[in-house]
């Protein structure tokens, strides 16, 4: 049966390759996630430039948006021996892959198209396995963004804090004012990245790196990680009792239904904003969250390139690698996804303020030193770090026991454990 | 007889033989597959969690590290303790009520069909459903609280479910509102079971009600017992989907049961070895529960 059935398969590539007219045409399988309106209208796009350069795109959408799901099939898939051409994955699961071997250079391409050149060394280096690009960036999610409501601020007589100093004081007298001062979804991955904010905005770019990226051990147990802690764990007198389990984008319409005043989130929440009707800078601020002006998170989607057999199939998947970062695609999808483009100087007249902000930043941070991989978003450590981070973390939020120094002290054994 | 008459058979019959092989040729797949699937993948797990698999499969062994990782993992250490809770509390609670609605429903009342669906309803639902609908119900600002404190009680306060050192406890209200119906019936179906003449007799004998139920119906009922604890038991160990729709395992990580606490470190933070470590000790678990349980059952039976 199943040597008919390969036979049979077999004779059918052998004809398709004998109708198809270009010898170099060939199909890519791609594995993503983009299953909700906006982030589909986006695949269609790339879709659509994919066969018009004659080769076929072959969808294979997991729905689920952290990806979890996705993930999970593309290890079957792998471990099967028959994992698909290209799949989305992100962060430090890209050296995860390539370390176990499966993922196809694209040195090529890259060198043609001077990825180099256009890319952040910062963004560059999460793509490139021992120097070599094994996948290519989509775009730039920035996450340490404080959004606010301008209103309740006008009520309570403040003003939008840029520091951290500043935000308790604006807090207190939002509370005073009968409107909660911060809206929050208690799930681990939201208590992290406010614990990252914090983190960077009570440490800076510096601290931040050594502490998430590098695990440096005398910094992961330093007295400002303790200052850190103590900050974050004051922000939940500030947060309503009803947060726990509760969706980032509930805790979004809190804000924009004018019952809290702020929100720490990535930019994927002006999505909600927009659905709303609402317009930055009139009925939503965005800004940098407190302490972190000079800092720049990032959690950049990509897409990795596994090993394929056929000439065909590997012309098709180099063509999808280039498309991905022409100019077209990356303006159709960021505006469609509330990202910004991963490469800089595109012309930016169709976004709106919030993402000027963030290009003008991202490219600041850049040089600066400022921007840095978000460790929430698993774009700074592999997920078996970043898991015990978030265990640590979410269980110091929503303890009333542990103190900054306990917390501290099992952050720093824990990733060391887990290293 | 019927054997030693299948000895002496003629072997050239085709019909006979075929007669003969057909059984083995049909359960022949079942016992391969179950073979494979199910005790295959269970030695498999063995081996991972010996290896040091991280992101897939790969066969580094490092003898037991991965279990002495696990011992040192404090969420490992919450859900366990939890499952001690979880488990222990729902099967009893499950028992007790299901006893009680049983034995008030086999009074010979009024509309009792109708009565018995509406308790065993909640078993028709999926677990997702029923953690959902509960995670509206227990919301301090959606729910009870809110109801209770809108009817003018405003120093009522029920928010367990946003606490951490009472989360668990909501899981254990959940499972039980959806399974005791299930038991409930199990024993109505039991008690119906049971002889009326002995009833009958007891009655003449000047026994009370409560006492016919306590000394002769229920000692009867030991099988039913056995089949809803192994089937309580089973469900509270796999408990997975009303967690994650009732609390996803939070606040913070104080309603992580084990099942849970596998998923997440072998699929969503590419630890397949710890997480292997952690189904095997379940798998323990199990065992250590049952294997006893089973045992006694089972000889119980051959003394009878």
């Amino acid at each position: 049966m199943t040597l008919n059935f390969a036979k049979k398969s077999l004779l059918g590539a052998a004809l398709s390759g004998l109708v198809s007219l270009s010898a170099q045409a060939g199909t890519v399988e791609v594995l993503h996630y983009w299953t909700s309106g906006g982030e589909a209208k986006s695949a269609a796009v790339l879709k659509q430039l994919l066969e018009q350069e004659g080769h076929q795109w072959k969808d294979f959408a997991v729905a689920g948006g952290g990806g979890e799901s996705a993930m999970t099939v593309l290890k079957s898939r792998a471990v099967s021996g028959n994992p698909p051409g290209a799949a989305q994955i992100k962060g430090l699961d890209i050296q995860e892959w390539a370390d176990l071997g499966f993922l196809t250079e694209l040195d090529a391409v890259a060198d043609k198209a001077g990825w180099d050149s256009m890319l952040p060394g910062v963004v560059s280096d999460v793509m490139k396995y021992e120097g070599h690009y094994v996948a290519v960036p989509v775009n730039v999610h920035r996450v340490n963004w404080l959004w606010a409501n301008p209103e309740i601020f006008t009520k309570a007589g403040v003003s939008v804090p840029s520091t951290w100093d500043e935000f308790f004081v604006a807090a207190d007298k939002i509370k005073a004012a009968g409107y909660t001062p911060l809206a929050h979804g208690g799930q681990a991955w939201q208590d992290a990245t406010v614990f990252e904010a914090v983190a960077l905005g009570v440490g800076g770019a510096e601290f931040y790196r050594k502490a998430f990226v590098e695990h440096d051990q005398t910094t992961l147990t330093s007295p400002t990680m303790v200052k850190v802690f103590e900050t974050f764990k004051r922000l939940r007198a500030y947060i309503d009792k009803d947060a726990a389990g509760r969706d980032w984008n509930i805790a979004t319409a809190m804000v924009i239904n004018d019952k809290a005043a702020m929100q720490i989130m990535g930019d994927w929440a002006k999505g909600e904003f927009a659905a709303a009707g609402q317009v930055p800078g009139k009925d939503y601020i965005c800004v940098a969250a407190p302490g972190t002006q000079k800092g720049f998170t990032f959690n950049v989607d990509s897409f990795a390139m596994f090993e394929v057999k056929d000439d065909g199939d590997k012309q098709a998947q180099a063509d999808l690698a280039r498309l991905i970062l022409e100019p077209e695609f990356q303006e159709t999808f960021n505006l469609n996804k509330g990202s910004i483009p991963v490469r800089t100087g595109l012309p930016r007249d169709k976004f709106d303020s919030c993402a000027h902000t963030s290009m003008d930043d991202f490219v600041a941070t850049a040089k600066s030193g400022g921007l840095v991989p978000s460790m929430a978003h698993g774009m700074s450590t592999t997920s078996a770090v970043q898991g015990v981070i978030y265990d640590v973390v979410t269980n110091y939020f929503n303890s009333d026991s542990l103190s900054a120094e306990q917390a501290t002290e099992r952050l720093a054994k824990a990733v060391k454990a887990a290293i | 007889m019927s054997t030693h008459s299948g000895h002496t058979l003629p072997r050239s019959n085709p019909l006979d033989l075929l007669q003969r092989w057909i059984p083995k040729l049909v359960l022949g797949p079942t016992i391969i597959t179950t073979l494979l699937f199910i005790y295959g993948y269970v030695i498999w797990t063995g081996v991972l969690s010996l290896t040091k698999s991280r992101f897939l499969p790969r066969y580094d062994f490092v003898r037991f590290l991965q279990y002495e990782k696990l011992m040192d993992n404090d969420r490992w250490l919450v859900a366990s303790y939890n499952i001690l809770i979880f488990g222990g509390l729902f099967i009893l609670i499950c028992l007790a009520v299901g006893v009680i609605m049983a034995i008030l429903l086999d009074q010979k009342i009024r509309a009792e069909g109708s009565i018995r669906t509406v308790f065993l309803y909640p078993m028709a639902l999926s677990f997702i459903v029923t953690g959902t609908a509960w995670k509206w119900i227990l919301n301090p600002g959606l729910g009870l609280e809110k109801m209770v404190q809108d009817l003018g009680f405003t120093d009522f306060q029920f928010d367990w479910l946003v606490d951490p050192n009472m989360a668990i406890y909501t899981l254990v209200i959940a499972a039980v509102w959806q399974s005791s119906g299930f038991v409930m019936a199990l024993f109505l179906a039991g008690l119906r079971g049971v002889d009326s003449s002995i009833v009958k007799a007891a009655q003449l004998d000047g026994a009370s009600m409560p006492t016919i139920y306590r000394r002769i119906i229920l000692p009867h009922l030991r099988p039913v017992f056995f089949s809803a604890f192994i089937i309580l038991s089973h469900i509270a160990i796999k408990s997975f989907d009303l967690v994650m729709a009732l609390t996803g395992g939070g606040p913070g990580y104080s309603t992580d049961l084990p099942a849970t606490f596998m998923y997440v470190t072998s699929f969503s933070r590419g630890q397949i070895g710890l997480g292997s470590a952690s189904a095997m000790m379940m798998l323990g678990a199990v065992l250590a529960i049952l294997i006893p349980y089973l045992y006694s059952e089972l000889r119980g039976k051959q003394h009878d």
